[in-house]
């Protein structure tokens, strides 16, 4: 007999899904008129049905906004502000397991990411913004730093929850106030998070949560009441975003995608680096902006990782999202699915050479194998376009400096990650990398006092620590 | 010997072979262990884990104030760990030192146990600081009296010197010492050499050297096996599996007290170097509180609730 693990699914009785959701406007749940479902990624089941917000709603919830901003927010001390936000994360953390279990059965990630990454992440978040509150005017962007205004903040689904505390908690301490818009097949737990606020007793208006999918995001955009947009999504849609908000007033800030280089210098820790390897591209299914999907190692040892990235491939275990075993959950969407399908078909086509491990994926769902693809050069599609899923191209290198080159080689710069023992090389690389977040003998870390944003294509502005409250106040030097 | 063609003997050849080794990072090897400590093994995966861990203890007494009748005992529960259950395995071994071996051993052939070995630390356990020439009659007077496995430490004053290939020749003497008669487990002491980079390095020494099994600590010294440690051991031995076609075995003692942390040994063997190491010929839980562990899950899986420890002997 073998060691097999027995089945350990997190039990969902702790969620209470609604049949069906409206908005969340001025502190109340308004109900919606058109409706789309949103769905188990893993199992197609239907969860519940989405309102689609149209003009009227994006009006009232800016209307919100404006009137809690300008009659309560904007007069509320920044100590009074950090208090809030205390209560927010400290009902985070009690209601973790809701919120976990919530985000799994929506998004497809498995429990044990958003048990230990995604949800105490968010929760971490409001604490660190609640700390800064009242003492914003010592955070190096002048004696009297003021709020924008009315944020519209509008986020992806590969972190829901996370993202939206990425967005809400530097925009609450600061003082300003949100209409926020989930992602069109992840909207479960933000609309989870709008009962939080009321638990909070946060102020009527200053959170606002409208659903939909990219008309009402578009909406938001283009409102003329909204001061600034946040927007974390796709280099196509920051594109769109940019010309939109080009010709007026609004502050903008994109965190947009990446096509993140981790790059391997011949004398590696082997092992760890092949478990940073694997977080890089398999963490989230490789739903990551920052993932590192460009795999670049030094020639000289790239046999002996590769060896080892595949033996370490046959035990990561894809499969049902709610078990607690499980790796690898669940391809977020159907449109998802079908754009890596394409994607590694071309890589296949280019003459890559195409390897995943033997693996059982379930009937139903949306799935696809953790995969490599060696034989990558800088000239292959694989190589430059952001595939969003778990498809790791592996290319070669001979000398640190056509590391560099290669690494820089792409309009993105959101990520990158160096491995190697030798720490003046590694600082070297570091300068040298056209990247806004830099790893090194680590991937995918996240810290909410470390700043988080791109270079290039992937983004304008920082999220997060000291430099991403400059993204929420105004009379401040390079804002 | 030819050392499975990896070293020639000398100082030279063995520093080129332990140079090529990769670093090991610690905060990654940290982060992967927390990792699989966070696995789920419930119902039947549980019960399984639970007999093979029972079959894998070595069960341990090295006290100053151990007398035949404490040995005695101990070989008795090591034989039936459950007296109330026969499908309870055998343990792994019993550990002992040198003058309880023949104790061990001709109460253990009285009892029906023929099957369970006697193990006997070694080499000046558990400081290592004696001649070679007290550590080889050491060791031969463990094996006539009936040792069929050797527990040794390594000198990690030489260690830490840099004397590698003192390390090394003292293994390969106790190596032939031992010769067919018994098996020989390398105590590395994991809490005196510190860093995983010296475990690694330990585990390759050690293994070209003859060893057959690797060992983390005589349970004397704190921290003892700590999950990275086994981690980056159970890797030098897949590893040296690669390049050899030789299984070497893993044993971790000290601080693996209850049943929660044998499973998560269990698994880290399982991620690691493989299902090939789930057994007791290839992975031993040095331990002496763990047993008892075990037997009170056990019986809860069995019942459906916890029995009062009065339920389990004492040893």
């Amino acid at each position: 007999m073998s060691f097999e693990y027995a089945p350990a699914p997190e039990s969902r009785a702790i969620t209470n899904i609604k049949p069906k959701y409206g908005h969340f406007i001025g502190g109340k749940f308004v109900t919606g008129s058109k409706h789309f479902p949103t769905i188990n990624p893993a199992t197609e089941e239907i969860l519940s049905q989405i309102a689609l917000a149209g003009k009227s709603e994006v009006d009232a919830a800016v209307k919100a906004a404006r009137k809690a901003y300008n009659s309560t927010w904007s007069k509320t001390s920044g100590k009074e502000r950090g208090k809030y936000l205390f209560r927010i994360a400290r009902i985070l953390q009690e209601r973790a397991r809701e919120f976990a279990v919530l985000e799994t059965l929506d998004n497809g990630k498995p429990i044990r990411e958003s048990r230990d990454t995604d949800i105490p992440l968010a929760a971490a978040h409001f604490f660190y913004h609640a700390g800064w509150a009242d003492k914003l005017e010592y955070a190096g962007l002048g004696s009297f730093p003021k709020p924008l205004g009315v944020a519209g903040q509008i986020i992806p689904w590969n972190f829901p929850l996370l993202m939206l505390a990425w967005k809400v908690a530097p925009a609450l301490a600061t003082g300003n106030t949100v209409v926020l818009k989930p992602a069109e097949s992840t909207s479960l737990t933000a609309l989870l998070f709008a009962e939080v606020c009321q638990q909070a007793e946060l102020p009527a208006g200053v959170v606002n949560i409208v659903t939909g999918d990219g008309s009402t995001g578009a909406l938001i955009v283009n409102h003329p009441g909204i001061d600034k947009i946040a927007f974390t999504g796709s280099t196509e849609v920051g594109k769109i975003i940019a010309r939109s908000v080009a010709p007026t007033k609004k502050s903008v800030t994109l965190e947009l995608g990446g096509k993140g280089a981790n790059i391997v210098f011949e004398d590696a820790a082997i092992d760890e680096t092949v478990e940073g390897i694997i977080d890089g591209i398999f963490f989230n299914q490789g739903h990551v902006c920052c993932a590192g999907s460009r795999l670049l190692l030094q020639e000289n040892v790239a046999e002996e990782v590769l060896h080892k990235l595949k033996k370490r491939m046959e035990k990561i275990r894809v499969g049902d999202p709610l078990d607690k075993n499980t790796d690898v959950g669940a391809i977020n969407s159907k449109e998802q699915l079908a754009k890596i399908v394409e994607l590694a078909k071309v890589g296949d086509d280019e003459g890559g050479q195409r390897w995943s491990p033997a693996c059982d994926l379930p009937k139903k769902g949306y799935w696809f194998a953790p995969t490599i693809f060696t034989g990558v050069t800088s000239a292959h599609r694989i190589a430059r376009e952001e595939i969003f899923g778990p498809v790791l191209s592996v290319l070669t290198f001979r000398t640190p400096q056509e590391a560099i080159e290669k690494a820089n080689n792409t309009p993105f710069g959101l990520s990158a990650g160096v491995w190697g023992e030798k720490g003046s090389r590694t600082l070297w690389a570091a300068q040298h990398l056209r990247a806004g977040v830099i790893w090194t003998n680590s991937f995918n870390k996240f810290d909410p006092t470390s700043p988080f944003g791109g270079y290039k294509e992937s983004g304008w502005g920082r999220e997060g620590g000291r430099h991403g409250l400059a993204a929420y106040l105004k009379g401040v030097a390079g804002e | 010997m030819n050392f499975y063609g990896l070293v020639d003997g000398s100082e030279a050849s063995l520093k080129t072979y332990l140079n090529k080794l990769s670093g090991v990072d610690q905060v990654g090897a940290n982060a992967r262990a927390a990792m699989l400590a966070t696995r789920s093994v419930k119902t039947t995966s549980k019960r399984w884990a639970i007999d093979t861990a029972i079959s894998m203890v070595d069960l341990t007494t090295l006290e100053g104030a151990d007398t035949v009748g404490k040995v005695q005992a101990l070989c008795t529960k090591a034989v039936r760990p459950d007296p109330t259950d026969s499908s309870v395995p055998s343990v792994g071994a019993i550990c002992v030192y040198n003058d309880m071996v023949g104790v061990a051993r001709k109460h253990l052939d009285l009892i029906g146990g023929k099957h369970v070995p006697v193990a006997a630390v070694s080499t000046a356990f558990p400081s290592g600081r004696a001649s070679i020439a007290v550590k080889v009659l050491d060791t031969q007077d463990a094996i006539d009296a009936g040792a069929s496995e050797i527990d040794m430490v390594i000198d990690r004053g030489a260690f830490l010197e840099g004397r590698l290939i003192d390390v090394f020749n003292e293994i390969v003497t106790i190596r032939q010492v031992c010769g067919e008669k018994a098996h020989l487990k390398v105590i590395f002491e994991t809490g005196e050499l510190v860093t995983y980079d010296n475990v690694r390095k330990a585990s390759f020494l050690a293994m070209a050297a003859g060893a057959d099994f690797i060992k983390t600590s005589t349970g004397k010294v704190a921290p003892a096996a700590t999950a990275p440690v086994v981690l980056v051991m159970l890797e030098a031995v897949r590893d040296f599996y690669e390049m050899t076609q030789k299984r070497i075995g893993v044993k971790p003692a000290g601080g693996i007290r209850n049943t929660k942390d044998a499973i998560k040994q269990l698994v880290l063997v399982k991620e690691t170097a493989g299902e090939e190491w789930l057994n007791s010929k290839l992975f031993r839980i040095g331990a002496s509180a763990l047993l008892n562990d075990l037997l009170m899950q056990r019986i809860k899986m069995d019942n459906g609730y916890y029995a009062s420890p009065t339920y389990v002997s004492v040893d």
